[in-house]
């Protein structure tokens, strides 16, 4: 099996919990290819705070794009190679933030890719300011008496665009994500993983979630109604339980498949002739 | 018997203005002239006031005359307007029964009620009596209509035929015995050479006047086996298209100056991760909305410095249908051979002009390979080579692990902050400008109509068309740059000799004036319209000649 190490120097905090998103990818893709797969066809996006870096860290293909573009960076790539198995990894500021526009279309339209959320709820690289789901009240750089707005429930926002894949991961409960992570890339359609994942340095929320954090037993993920009440059980701002684990999940016409409709665009033939539409002007 | 003619078809939006001058373009097409159609419409759904000129003739020409043959009047407005513009032996056909005029009047809204036609047919009753003051046989008349109506033929026919009965013959149009060419607009022709170049994906949000190169992929996306993607919104098209190409599909995406104002931070995005891009510009006035559906010069300098950072680009800017089709096609291959954002640069006025087209540039357009890798050793997507490209290659490749990336890199494409390594990555990407701007002076990259005059007029972009025929009939060299950047150096070569330097373009300030300045050459006159509309043959003519 090839090592899916590189040679870059970690430098995430210590006690940041994208290392166990970082474990959990590795043994993910390394479960697909003793299974048979071929690495040649797995792809991650990433998008610029510290999530980006693992780009760096695994010995894969992968697009270190611009802050907020995560998801259409992946969107395209899919669409130009449909063979291709699209991972992206973004964190809470660049898909909840600068870039959910694109987020929510690709839930709506159903590109079969996978986004990973590596959700701290502060923004890390810049040195901590709130975030689209840090707490209400969160006192960052940029809110230093407290931040104004209540969070929103990403999971209920991609419930309501039409993603057919939504779970929650918490980075201290490796097993479950490695669980949830690999059931995302095997779903065909668009898939969302928010994992909480606390940021050491600028908001240590770990006593806080493993106070909180249960993984759903007896849930039913086909089932719309189960799944909201599950997802509206904590809304980010609250201090009710966690519920982690698979919320929903149906099968739906992915729109890479539709829109395609079985053309691949990296091996179609290029030599197209234009002469007939012309005669057609005349 | 004559052998150019103008007619001007005007009503309101919704009255098939557009569709109503495309008609007669092929009407005029299919005795062996040559056709350009000027297309004029206000930004709205309903009402407002539209007109088409359609301009035959048997030379090539690609701009309107100052003044029209025949008006179509669907409605008084177009009369009032227009009138002026009417040859001393020019007349009017008009709808009777919304429109007061002394010519040819034939009640079109009746006889659409009277035989239960659309609202829209209306033109078409106007097309049939113009057929018939033109000397056109009816039968033949019914073929042609036959031929170009998208829909409803029957209907078209007869509605047709009863504008054709109340007509009367004035004058007879000469059969040129020219073969009859395509007919496309600007944005059609430049769809059409992406096709050719391998173009595999077209990404874009609508925005006029560049959406109709969407329209036109879309309808064709089946045929062509190529996929044509609407998204949410101009970054989302952009950085689609980047993955898609990181992903080894030729794409590319059309827009506006808004619309590329909200691309350029994916643009230097392009650059730092190498690949490869096609962004077409179609301008029109600003700053900001501006007036969307007419037209301007007024981005050039915006597209050549677009983007954070120091980077290169290829930027050309096609002047006519088949330059359009050629330059494009370019484009594509160049962005894929150097792995660098090209720009390829329209304007509403090229955009969405009808064109005669000439098939021959077709056969000159070929899918120009990358450079690939070739399988041997490890796989570094950012080696550093001599020439500064390195080997290309793409996800699902066997032993190649591609890691493209937005921040500066290694060669592997991982993440330095190292001073001599950002140096290097630097270095590399810049040296493709040797051998981009040695292909460029190879490439038909300044075109000149030598008329071995001292003066010499410059002009870039749909401002060719009217430059051409007017240098033309004043006996005076014309010099037009097509690819802007790099600038070729044959520019200099071709103005060394000329003493009188005169620029015309469509803009406020003389944005090809001042890339030449900046690059020392020196402009002696500037002829500048900034009102929308393209010049005019006559109205340009007049200008040159003051300042012979």
């Amino acid at each position: 099996m090839a090592s899916l190490n590189t040679y870059a120097v970690n430098t995430w905090c210590p006690g940041c919990g994208n290392f166990a998103i970082l474990r959990a990818i590795k043994a993910v893709l390394q479960s697909f290819e003793k299974e048979g797969e071929s690495l040649n066809k797995f792809v991650m996006i990433t998008g610029i705070g510290c999530h980006g870096k693992i780009a760096d860290y695994v010995n894969i293909n992968s697009f270190y794009t611009i802050h907020g573009r995560v998801t259409s960076t992946a969107t395209g790539i899919k669409l130009g190679n449909p063979e291709l198995k699209v991972i992206g990894f973004a964190g809470d500021g660049d898909a909840y933030g600068e870039g959910l526009a694109h987020l929510i279309f690709a839930a709506k339209r159903n590109i079969d890719i996978t986004m990973i959320i590596h959700n701290n709820r502060v923004y890390g690289l810049t040195t901590g300011q709130f975030t689209p789901t840090s707490p209400f009240g969160f006192k960052g750089k940029s809110t230093p008496f407290g931040s104004l707005e209540k969070p929103f429930n990403p999971l209920e926002l991609m419930f309501s665009a039409g993603a057919t894949f939504i779970a929650r991961g918490y980075s201290t409960a490796l097993n479950n994500l490695i669980y949830i992570i690999k059931e995302a890339i095997k779903h065909k359609g668009f898939a969302l993983v928010d994992v909480l994942q606390p940021c050491f340095t600028f908001f240590n929320t770990y006593s806080y979630y493993n106070q909180r954090v249960y993984e759903l037993k007896d849930h039913d993920p086909s089932s719309r109604e189960e799944a909201l009440k599950r997802i509206k059980e904590w809304d980010y701002d609250s201090d009710s339980k966690i519920p982690i684990g698979i919320f929903y999940k149906e099968e739906k016409p992915t729109f890479d498949d539709l829109i395609l409709s079985g053309i691949i665009p990296v091996k179609r033939k290029r030599n197209i002739n234009i002469k007939e539409i012309l005669r057609k002007t005349i | 018997m004559m052998n150019e003619l103008s007619v001007l078809v005007g009503g309101q939006a919704g009255d098939g203005i557009r569709q109503a001058g495309v008609i007669i373009s092929k009407l005029l097409n299919s005795f062996g002239y040559r056709i350009f159609m000027y297309y004029d419409y206000p930004s709205l759904i309903r009402g407002g006031h539209n007109f088409s000129i359609v301009r035959a003739s048997k030379e090539k020409i690609q701009a309107s005359r100052d003044y029209v043959d025949i008006i179509l009047a669907l409605n008084q407005e177009t009369i009032d307007k227009h009138r002026r513009k009417l040859t001393k032996d020019g007349f009017i056909i008009f709808d009777s029964d919304t429109a007061k005029a002394e010519g040819i009047g034939v009640p079109a809204t009746k006889i659409i009620k009277e035989i239960k036609g659309l609202p829209i047919m209306r033109g078409m009753t106007l097309i049939g009596a113009l057929a018939r003051s033109i000397g056109i046989d009816e039968k033949y008349f019914e073929n042609i209509i036959k031929r170009s109506v998208p829909a409803k033929i029957e209907l078209n026919i007869k509605v047709a035929k009863e504008g054709y009965a109340r007509s009367r013959n004035i004058l007879k149009l000469e059969n040129l015995d020219q073969k009859p060419m395509p007919l496309l607009f600007g944005n059609e022709a430049l769809a059409l050479g992406a096709v050719k170049a391998g173009l595999d994906i077209y990404i874009a949000y609508p925005m006029t006047p560049s959406s109709s190169i969407l329209h036109y992929l879309a309808a064709y996306a089946r045929d062509f086996k190529i996929a044509v993607v609407h998204p949410e919104n101009e970054i989302a098209v952009i950085t689609m298209a980047i993955g898609a190409a990181y992903s080894g599909a030729r794409a590319m995406v059309g827009t506006s100056g808004g619309g590329f104002a909200l691309m350029t931070e994916s643009l230097s995005l392009a650059a730092m991760s190498e690949t490869p891009i096609v962004i077409v510009v179609s301008q029109r006035p600003g700053p900001s909305t501006g007036v969307p559906t007419y037209t301007m010069q007024g981005d050039l300098h915006f597209i050549l410095n677009a983007g954070h950072g120091e980077f290169i680009r290829f930027v050309v800017a096609p002047g006519d249908a088949e330059e359009a089709f050629y330059y494009t096609a370019e484009a594509l291959n160049i962005a894929w051979k150097y792995q660098i954002p090209s720009l390829v640069l329209l304007d509403k006025h090229l955009s969405e002009s009808l064109y005669s087209f000439d098939e021959e540039v077709v056969g000159k357009v070929k899918v120009e390979e990358s450079l690939l890798w070739d399988g041997k050793g490890e796989y570094k997507r950012y080696l550093i080579t001599e020439s500064g490209i390195s080997p290309l290659a793409f996800p699902g490749t066997h032993n190649a692990i591609i890691k493209a990336t937005s921040y500066e890199h290694d060669e592997y494409g991982i993440t330095i902050e190292e001073s001599e390594r950002i140096k290097e990555m630097t270095e590399k990407r810049l040296r493709k400008y040797n051998l981009l701007k040695e292909e460029v002076e190879k490439m038909e990259s300044v075109k000149v109509f030598d008329r071995g005059s001292q003066e010499a007029v410059i002009t870039w972009g749909s401002t060719k068309g009217v430059c051409e025929e007017v240098t033309g009939n004043l006996g005076i060299t014309l010099v037009q740059p097509i690819v802007l950047e790099p600038l070729p150096k044959k520019i200099r070569t071709v103005l060394k000799d000329v003493k009188k330097r005169i620029i015309v373009e469509v803009n406020a300030t003389g944005q090809l004036r001042r890339l030449l300045e900046n690059n020392g050459i020196k402009i002696h006159y500037t002829i500048l319209k900034y009102d929308g509309r393209p010049f005019e043959v006559e109205e340009l003519e007049e200008k040159i000649k003051e300042v012979l």
